[in-house]
């Protein structure tokens, strides 16, 4: 029996020609004898949320084995940050998971803060915390809506990109862009808080639970939705920590691990908030998770607002950060900084750092290694994504085909972040 | 097109050219694949969605077959490993078939001019409109797709026998 | 709950493990203990199940190419690999990192202590070709099967598109069958 290829046309790209027994040791022996059925899904496929492969071996309607097999938007940006000074590979960042940008930014930027031991401002953290969080919501939002509009739901994908405008109108207040801001940079925050901002953000926190809660009646009792969830895709406590998932999909599980708690960057210990936590692991769980991190991030940007300090929002350290357009005028000390900066880019110790931090997928980690001059050795994310897919094949054993779409959106994988 | 006063009762007649017919058909129902790739597909995806709602233009009806629709965006990156998948895509769909290249990165290889990154959809896909834009606003998205049902009306019968 | 007194994973592991430890360093309030590469899974199996230090989570595996130099204890590593290992009981962590030689960067798998393992070491050896003994499944991973070359080592070129001037004009065209459609 022949598998489907995936590859073939174009007479300049080598055809596929993939055999069963290439496969041997990694599907059950019964696929040799073609008593089970091996099912190409993807990559291209509606409900993987992206450029998934799954090779799938069934035994009727029941998944035997799934394999995961990502690299269809392998991007090369790690290669391409280490030919980057450190200021400019911000940009590159951002284009990895391009749910939640922001965390991408955030996790690099630490990561070279660490490592040159530059500073933050408070306001500038305070700033980030806010963006983090609505970053959370907006990501969380195109994952709700993806994941029921593969469940069968389709207008509660409407109202989720309906509240995500609003979010992604506040970015490009702040950055300029709707999504890719490149906001945060090393030291802070490329400029303050604009004037209409708070207004916006005021509004949006005042409207926003009730928006949440209208997602959840839509969801939360319906019987459809509950069969298609619950006891589907249970993973285990030990399991799940052995398997290396993290974020929404850990705690979901039952275990209280949570980065922003435990190892608290950017002053998310001033904030009050608590860590949700399912019971079943199950998708329902973690669907459950996710709703109610919406509301805490609502909480966390509430705290945030209220109690956002004064000061400079990027670090005063000229060997780091550019000096303001308006000195450039009257110091000769500003202008060389600036044209230091702007050529030559700052220069980080020849050692290593791995920074992480809690992204709305999970825990995302950037392994940071410099040389001593301006650009990077090596850099390497580590990404929620990448971990969750490789344990779909450990979740979804024994489940129907039509329960990993469940699966597969309840893990809220972004591709691009898997395969960065 | 021209509309004659009929002497027929009170049935309209309208005359007009076949080409003209059917490109008007053609543009007031164009179903793009369902199929993204990158950050440019979150983009497609908020043009489909409630506030810019690209139903407006007859493209809400998104085919998941290739074989169904009539447009394909290429939404973001197309990596070497991809390539040929999207070929094979563009190969399936049926004539008259017309693609639009979302964003820097389906264009010309966008900030990613390395070794991962097709540069250019061209290399593999005849494009019809492309959209700059890291990724392009929903505006922009429908500003191209504008751009194409424009070029679809000027279509003429020499060019859809050469396909 | 119980919970033993934390111990210091340096110390611990040099006594247990007499002449596993090569070097250790603290950079920036990060841990690093230095091991040949054949003792990579020893330790880490050590470091996961001592009481008193509990680190059961793997984090990240990441591979770094120190081309053109070699480093090391030894004086030969032009690669190295760290393990990135979290104690979810002492909320700290720890980076375990191995040398490796440019004729022969093999190392062996953890893929027997963490699952997670699995698809970071598989990573690691489509991106630089690090291989890793004893794991089930060592495919490439990201790039195509058919790919050539390890695309992160340090010698492996980036890889550019020509820019378009007016000389070179034809010759970038043909690339691009379909650009001049009209």
């Amino acid at each position: 029996m022949a598998i489907t290829p995936v590859a073939q046309p174009t007479e300049s790209v080598a055809k596929w020609e993939g055999s069963v027994e290439e496969l041997r040791g990694l599907v059950s022996d019964r696929a040799m004898t073609g008593e089970t059925l091996l099912l190409n899904m993807g990559p291209h496929h509606p409900s993987t949320h992206g450029v998934l492969r799954l090779l799938l071996e069934l035994d009727g309607e029941q998944i035997v084995t799934c394999m995961p097999d990502i690299g269809y938007l392998h991007t090369g940006i790690e290669k391409n940050i280490e030919s980057k000074s450190y200021e400019k590979a911000v940009t590159l960042t951002d284009r990895m998971d391009y749910l939640s940008p922001m965390s991408n930014n955030m996790v690099y930027c630490l990561a070279v803060e660490r490592l040159t031991g530059l500073d933050v401002p408070e306001r500038a953290q305070a700033i980030r915390v806010i963006c983090l969080e609505l970053a959370r919501i907006a990501s969380h939002c195109v994952w709700l809506g993806t994941h029921a509009l593969d469940m069968g739901a389709m207008s509660i994908f409407l109202y989720a990109f309906r509240e995500r405008e609003f979010i992604l109108d506040m970015f490009e207040m702040l950055s300029g862009q709707r999504m890719m801001g490149s906001y945060f940079r090393p030291g802070g925050v490329w400029r303050d808080l604009v004037p209409e901002f708070m207004p916006a953000l005021e509004k949006f926190v005042d409207f926003m639970p009730a928006k949440v809660d209208d997602y959840e009646s839509l969801l939360v009792s319906n019987p459809i939705w509950i069969d298609r969830t619950q006891g589907i895709g249970v993973v285990e406590p030990e399991e799940a920590l052995n398997l290396g998932l993290s974020g929404p999909t850990l705690r979901a599980s039952g275990v209280n691990w949570d980065i922003r708690k435990a190892e608290p960057y950017s002053g998310y210990d001033r904030y009050e908030f608590d860590v949700p936590l399912g019971e079943h692991g199950d998708v329902y769980d973690r669907f459950f998770v996710r709703m109610q991190e919406f509301r805490q991030s609502i909480r966390i940007i509430k705290q945030a607002m209220k109690a956002l300090p004064g000061g400079p929002f990027r670090s005063q350290n000229r060997k780091f950060v550019p000096p303001p357009r308006a000195e450039l005028g009257q110091s000769m000390e500003a202008v060389i900084h600036h044209f230091k900066l702007w050529t030559e880019g700052f220069s980080a110790p020849d050692e290593e750092v791995y920074v992480s931090i809690e992204s709305p997928r999970g825990e995302i980690g950037c392994y940071l290694h410099g040389t001593g001059g301006n650009k990077p050795r090596r850099v390497h994310f580590k990404t929620p994504s990448f971990m969750h897919i490789s344990a779909l094949g450990a979740m979804s054993k024994n489940h129907m085909l039509a329960d990993l779409v469940g699966i597969v959106g309840s893990i809220d994988c972004v591709l691009g972040d898997s395969d960065r | 097109m021209g509309v004659v006063s009929s002497k027929l009762g009170n049935l309209g007649v309208v005359t007009t050219s076949l080409e003209d017919a059917i490109n008007w058909a053609r543009t007031g129902a164009m179903w793009p694949l369902l199929f993204g790739l990158a950050c440019c597909a979150i983009e497609m995806m908020s043009t489909q969605a409630s506030n810019y709602d690209l139903s407006r233009f007859g493209m809400e009806l998104n085919r998941a077959s290739p074989r169904q629709s009539d447009l394909i965006i290429v939404a973001g990156r197309v990596t070497r490993k991809m390539a040929p998948v999207l070929r094979q895509l563009y190969d399936q769909m049926a004539s008259p078939k017309y693609v639009i290249s979302m964003g820097d990165c389906a264009s010309c290889g966008g900030v990613y001019n390395n070794y991962a990154i097709v540069q250019g959809v061209d290399e593999i896909l005849p494009v019809d409109v492309y959209v700059a834009g890291c990724p392009p606003r929903p505006e922009q998205l429908i500003h191209g797709i504008l751009t194409l049902q424009e070029k679809v009306k000027t279509e003429r019968w020499a060019d859809w026998i050469k396909g | 709950m119980n919970i033993p007194q934390a111990l210091d994973p340096i110390a611990s592991a040099r006594e247990a493990l007499d002449d596993t430890v090569l070097e250790s360093k603290v950079f920036a309030n990060e841990t690093t203990l230095i091991v040949r590469r054949q003792d990579v899974a020893r330790v880490a199996r050590f470091l996961r199940d001592t009481s008193g230090l509990v680190y059961n989570y793997l984090s990240d595996i990441s591979a770094v190419d120190y081309y053109p130099e070699v480093r090391g204890p030894e004086g030969d590593g032009r690669f190295a690999v760290s393990y990135h290992l979290y104690s979810m009981l002492y909320n700290r962590r720890i980076r375990l990192k191995a040398f490796l030689p440019e004729d022969d960067p093999v190392v062996p798998t953890v893929t027997v202590l963490w699952q997670a393992a699995n698809w970071l070491e598989r990573e690691a050896f489509d991106m630089m070709g690090i291989r890793f003994e004893g794991h089930p499944d060592m495919r490439r991973l990201l790039m195509p099967a058919d790919w050539d070359g390890h695309p992160h080592r340090r010698d492996y070129p980036l890889g550019y598109e020509t820019i378009m001037f007016s000389f070179n004009k034809d010759e970038i065209n043909q690339h691009k069958p379909y650009a001049k459609k009209d």
